[in-house]
């Protein structure tokens, strides 16, 4: 429970995750699986959740704001910076620590209670490395596209209230879209959201790789997992917003 | 065969082992035998590496495990096979696949080769064909002793560890299992350590008894001499139950 031997083992089971496969043909195998179960998996929720904040993000901007002195792309443009900026990335990813985080610690949590992992150790086999880089290793190069896509995919959404409403016009909402865009916040909030990914699926992996008991500790592992994770995300947002935004 | 020199080991100041030694001979079911808690699983545990030892020696014809580097342990276990209290199967692979994962992960043969090696492991420990296709938790809990065992031989191993082989079998099943352990130790010429505290098993197939007592070696020896000990500690281990009790007094 000590906050520094936690972090030195969790360092110690990183360096042992973090090298060649002993077989990268079971590497191989082991991964376009996690690159589905983390990544096209997660698009249902992705989609769900940015069209709906997308839309609701829209029509708060305008109903807020009506102020006859602000311009009228205004609205679009609040909307497009914020899933830019932070929803995209940080919110995005809060979310996905709770849908992944808990399904990788509880995964390799349930193998490490009924002894498959010893199993793994005894075969002479590196488990840390064979469970977990796969799925570190999908889980980052997913990220990326499900930033994109749920930036495509909140955008729309703020469209979408254009055309089922009286409350702002689609001519509005796509000038403010398109008004002053700056490339580097997509590039920030991609590198912000790669730190993440690795951190989620890690930090996950750790807290499962380490569970003791029975199948209440797995749930405990998951919850610490998420809770963790969660944390470490603001914490890290905070630090790169700081080194890349300032 | 391994030999268990003098070996300590401690969680948290809870000294579990206490100078345990122990010889375990090649093509022989050597058994651990004990009282729930006495510490028959951090010994078998120790013995591999699973746990670090405080103090003392282990071992393999003479290589001694605690010297040894990660990486030597590793290749160590390479001739190790074990069988898990709870079978301990991959539960995202078929019968077939965990049969064939320690042979895809080590062996430096076709694939071919590896499915008729895993198939062959299996028709030895007398797992139908219908299963192989199987997850474990579709199979009763006999057949992934089975499944465990193949796995655990699929790579040949020098030295087989099984913790409870029968924990959670009804009497028949746990005899074939345990026969299936001894033959395959003398065919093969493994060097097997079984944990058990079932009696039935130890009549059946023990060997070379090693009696772990709170932690100590309380005595060690042969099936033929245990009803005739003179040692308080093991006497109500063995004759805890009625029925050993009637066969002491039959035999006196
Ligand atoms: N990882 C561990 N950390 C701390 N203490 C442990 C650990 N493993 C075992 N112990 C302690 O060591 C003692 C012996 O446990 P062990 O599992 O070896 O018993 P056993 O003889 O195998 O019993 P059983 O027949 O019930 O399996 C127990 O008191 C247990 O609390
Ligand atoms: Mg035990």
């Amino acid at each position: 429970m000590n906050i520094f031997q936690d972090t030195g083992k969790y360092v110690l089971l990183m360096r042992r995750v973090l090298v060649q496969p002993d077989r990268w043909r079971m590497f191989f195998r082991q991964f376009p699986k996690e690159l589905e179960k983390l990544g096209l998996q997660s698009l249902p929720i992705v989609i769900i959740i940015s069209v709906f904040i997308g839309a609701i993000m829209t029509i708060q901007t305008k109903l807020n704001t009506e102020n006859p002195l602000l311009p009228t792309y205004s609205t679009g443009l609040v909307t497009r910076d914020t899933l830019l900026l932070e929803f995209s990335s940080t919110i995005l990813c809060l979310i996905l620590a709770g849908k992944i985080g808990s399904n990788i610690a509880s995964e390799i949590g349930t193998m490490r209670i009924t002894e498959q992992i010893d199993a793994l150790e005894i075969m002479g086999v590196n488990s840390a490395n064979f469970l977990i880089l796969p799925k570190i290793a999908a889980f980052v190069i997913m990220m990326p596209f499900l930033v994109i896509f749920s930036m495509a995919v909140g955008l729309s959404g703020g469209y979408l209230v254009g055309v089922f409403s009286d409350i702002i016009t689609t001519a509005d909402y796509l000038l403010g879209i398109q008004y002053a865009f700056i490339p580097y916040y997509v590039f920030y909030s991609l590198v912000k959201s790669l730190v993440f990914a690795f951190l989620i699926s890690s930090v996950a992996a750790f807290y499962g790789y380490y569970a003791v008991g029975g199948a209440l500790d797995v749930g405990k592992a998951s919850t610490n997992a998420v809770v963790n994770s969660s944390i470490l995300i603001l914490f890290f947002n905070l630090l790169i917003t700081n080194l890349m935004l300032n | 065969m391994i030999e268990v020199k003098h070996v300590d080991k401690s969680f948290d100041g809870n000294h579990v082992l206490k100078n345990v030694s122990a010889v375990f001979e090649d093509g022989k079911t050597n058994m651990i035998i004990g009282a729930s808690g006495s510490g028959k699983t951090v010994l078998m545990k120790s013995i591999i590496g699973l746990h670090r030892i405080d103090n003392g020696q282990i071992e393999y014809d003479g290589r001694n495990l605690p010297d040894m580097r990660m990486k030597e342990i590793r290749l160590l276990r390479r001739e190790v096979g074990m069988l898990f209290q709870g079978s301990a199967l991959f539960d995202s692979m078929t019968v077939l696949e965990n049969v064939m994962y320690p042979l895809e992960m080590f062996a430096d043969t076709t694939k071919e080769e590896m499915e008729a090696r895993a198939r062959y492991c299996l028709q030895h420990v007398d797992l139908k064909e219908q299963s192989y296709g199987l997850p474990p938790s579709e199979i009763s809990g006999g057949m992934q002793k089975r499944v465990a065992i193949a796995r655990a031989i699929a790579l040949q191993p020098k030295y087989l560890f099984c913790d409870e082989p029968n924990s959670g079998l009804d009497p028949k099943t746990s005899l074939i299992i345990d026969r299936l352990i001894h033959d395959i130790t003398v065919e093969f010429n493994i060097t097997t350590i079984i944990n058990s505290h079932d009696m039935n098993s130890v009549m059946e197939i023990g060997e070379n008894i090693i009696f772990i007592n709170k932690g100590e070696k309380a005595w060690q020896g042969s099936k033929d001499d245990i009803f005739h000990v003179d040692n308080q500690d093991l006497n109500d281990f063995v004759f805890a139950s009625e029925l050993y009790k009637k066969v002491k007094k039959a035999n006196a």
